[in-house]
């Protein structure tokens, strides 16, 4: 029933072009002059139809399933709930859709039963009223929007601002999902608060969250200090940065100046490819490749070095980053005016001194934001830790040692055995709000940098 | 057409600072310039005139090889520079450019401070031992820029932030900084209003005291106000080279004619 609506409300949108389409048309061949162009007679009466009537459906969607519920729940014996809690109540509703759908476990009972067949004829009841509402208002809205053809109309007007309407909604879409990532992400770790005291989330030294689910299982006490496993995130960032900035800086400014056009056009895709690898990948390479080449150099000079390091983790991930730092950097010096090299050739530099003196301060804004988007990547980057750095907290800054990450806990905390009332759960939202705060002050600090040292150069 | 001048300097120009032979341009398959043959004299300012597209901004361009920056570019025939070819293996172009400065035809001041703008040159070519000697230079070439009394308050404030006719000022005072011995400029007033225009030909006309200056224009009034000596470009060649009174008043070519009462270009 759903498609047939769907089917319905593209037929009607075209219909509604191409009605109002002829009749502006027609208007026109009478010799009146038209405001609008045909077409905006068209689009007019096409997004008239295709905006409301789209959220109409959506809507009804959204709130069939609930409301059928509801009803289906009413109308059961006198009785049948009692003495049931919320969770009893959704056991049985959620039987009755399974007997709707043909799946009968053991021998139910006849109010269920019956309640089924009164659900499953509801449901059908609900898709024809839908394909019936979407035909009328479609209808409707047509004979208005036809109405509307007349030589003076405005159609162009009208359809700009639906557009612009559209326009603002998706741009309100990323905000609005924000907001609600933060209300949900805040609601959980308020409870992680409840249950742990922010002083010891917040100054523990140590990350030991694998407590008891039930009151049979062995496990450790519990503590839920987040320094060491920020501090492994600060480490594996640093490493990262420390390969990346170097070699994309250098890779951007020699492909930008230095570079003949002919090396450039093979190098600049080849390093873009390197931005396409999914980072699993490069879990891989940390593993097979750059784990097992740390420990053993370390052992030819006598350092003992652990298998999972940071120095690998942090190490792939600077590749990684690479072709992010370079492309960014790149765009920056691409985007100084040629007059300002040519001034500085002019005076006699060389194109070394240019790009120190001139171009790079002038393109100081693009290559920190850049930078500072790829520190946000590097402390959301989880897979290649997880593979290569390992899982165990640990208070230590030595990149030879393993670490773990925020992001890492997080995945741990949250797979396997799971309750929402448990503060080893609650932990993976406390953990996910700090990463948030730590990466928004960061991108406000890139803003505020940028803002600062930008050199104005037009 | 001498009355139109805003000083008239009594100054020895004799001899030849700058002198092509035969120098054809190409970029990739196009010839920009065809065989021209130009002597530039010190202590002169010798003006390019002619219409859009007839190779005058790239000639000029040849005589700092600023043209070495653009990739399909190619020069042949020669240029001397007191008796040395400037296009020789053995010449550095980031030396000559030092030598050859250049003022733009629209102000490029670098996103710094005024004072580091004017002291750009002379710190990468290391002219000034230390910050004193560094100060009389600015000090020095901003007087020379006429503009000094602007700025001396602001030295500090960004060299974006001054007008068009400041900021082109402040371009002529950067290049004066590196004590070039010619200076080459590119329509230098083409982006500035009436005021400011005349403010900087009255300084290119004092400049004409210590440096040979070549001035590309598409204002024949301006040629005829601040030239000495008048060359006219025409489809890449070189139509006519002589005096400025000379050319305006009684061109040889007939196209130089044309062009100077206004039927072509």
């Amino acid at each position: 029933m759903t498609g047939l609506a769907f089917l319905l409300l593209i037929i009607a949108t075209i219909a509604g072009y191409l009605l109002n389409r002829i009749a502006a048309r027609t208007v026109r061949d009478r010799g009146e002059r038209l405001h609008s162009m045909t077409s905006y007679h068209g689009l007019f009466s096409a997004l008239m139809v295709l905006v409301p009537v789209l959220t109409a459906i959506l809507l009804w969607l959204v709130l069939q399933g609930p409301v059928i519920d509801a009803i289906t729940m009413g109308n059961l014996p006198p009785g049948a709930l009692e003495g049931l809690g919320q969770g009893g109540t959704q056991l049985v509703l959620a039987e009755i859709k399974s007997i709707s759908l043909g799946q009968i476990f053991g021998t139910p009972e006849d109010w269920k039963l019956a309640a089924a067949e009164h659900y499953t004829a509801l449901k059908a009841t609900a898709g024809w009223m839908l394909v019936i509402v979407v035909a009328l208002l479609s209808l409707a809205i047509i004979a208005f929007a036809r109405s509307k053809v007349t030589a003076a109309f405005r159609a162009r007007q009208g359809v700009e601002k639906i557009v612009n309407g559209l326009m603002i909604f998706c741009s309100v879409v990323a905000i609005l999902t924000t907001v609600g990532i933060v209300i949900s992400l805040s609601y959980e770790t308020l409870r992680f608060f409840e249950k742990v005291p922010l002083t010891e989330f917040l100054f523990g030294t140590n990350w030991e969250p694998q407590i008891p689910l039930r009151e049979d299982q062995i496990a450790a006490e519990g503590a839920f200090g987040w320094l060491p496993v920020i501090l492994g995130t600060i480490v594996i960032t640093v490493v990262a940065l420390v390969v990346a900035v170097p070699v994309g800086l250098f890779s951007a400014i020699y492909l930008n100046e230095f570079a003949p056009p002919r090396l450039r056009s093979v190098i600049k895709p080849m390093l873009e490819i390197l931005a396409g690898v999914p980072t699993v990948v490069y879990g891989f390479f940390a593993i097979l490749v750059i784990a097992p080449a740390i420990r053993s150099f370390g052992q030819s000079i006598g350092i003992d070095v652990a298998p999972n390091t940071a120095l690998a983790a942090g190490g792939v991930m600077g590749i990684m980053l690479i072709p992010f730092i370079s492309s960014f950097t790149d765009d920056a010096l691409s985007a100084v005016p040629r007059a300002l090299r040519d001034g500085a050739l002019g005076l006699g530099s060389t194109r070394g001194e240019m790009m120190t003196t001139v171009l790079f301060p002038a393109a100081l804004p693009g290559i920190v934001g850049g930078v500072l988007l790829a520190v946000s990547r590097a402390i959301g980057e989880t897979m290649i830790v997880v593979m290569a750095a390992g899982l165990i907290a640990k208070m230590t800054i030595n990149p030879l040692d393993s670490v773990t990450t925020v992001t890492v806990q997080i995945v741990t905390l949250l797979i396997g055995d799971t309750s929402f009332d448990n503060p080893k759960t609650l932990a993976a939202f406390a953990l996910g709000m700090m990463l948030f705060l730590v990466t928004l002050m960061i991108n406000i600090l890139a803003l505020r940098i940028v803002r600062k040292y930008r050199e104005a150069y037009d | 057409m001498n009355d139109m001048r805003p000083l008239e300097r009594i100054v020895d120009s004799d001899t030849i600072k700058i002198a092509a032979r035969g120098v054809q341009v190409h970029y990739g398959e196009t010839q920009a310039i065809k065989d021209v043959d130009v002597d530039i004299e010190d202590h002169t300012v010798t003006a390019f005139i002619g219409p859009s597209g007839c190779g005058k901004s790239t000639f000029l361009r040849c005589l700092n090889r600023m043209n070495d920056t653009i990739d399909t570019c190619r020069v042949r025939g020669s240029i001397t520079l007191d008796g040395e070819d400037i296009y020789d293996k053995s010449v550095d172009p980031v030396q000559l450019r030092a030598k050859v400065g250049m003022v733009f035809q629209k102000p490029n001041p670098f996103p710094k401070s005024i004072y580091d703008n004017v002291a750009y040159g002379p710190r990468i070519h290391g002219l000034a031992r230390n910050k004193a000697e560094l100060d009389g230079i600015v000090e020095r070439s901003l007087r020379r820029g006429a503009i000094w009394d602007e700025v001396k308050d602001r030295l500090d404030a960004p060299g974006t932030g001054l007008s068009g006719g400041q900021q082109q000022r402040l371009c002529i005072a950067r290049a004066i900084a590196t004590e070039p011995e010619v200076l080459l400029m590119d329509e230098p007033c083409s982006a500035l209003d009436p005021i400011a225009t005349s403010q900087v030909e009255e300084l290119i006309d004092e400049l004409r005291t210590s440096y040979s200056v070549v001035i590309v224009t598409h204002s024949m009034q301006q040629a005829a106000r601040v030239s000495q000596k008048t060359a006219f470009f025409h489809l890449g060649a070189l139509v006519e080279f002589g005096e400025t009174g000379q050319i305006f008043t009684n061109p040889q070519d007939p196209r130089t004619e044309s062009y100077i009462t206004g039927k072509i270009g």
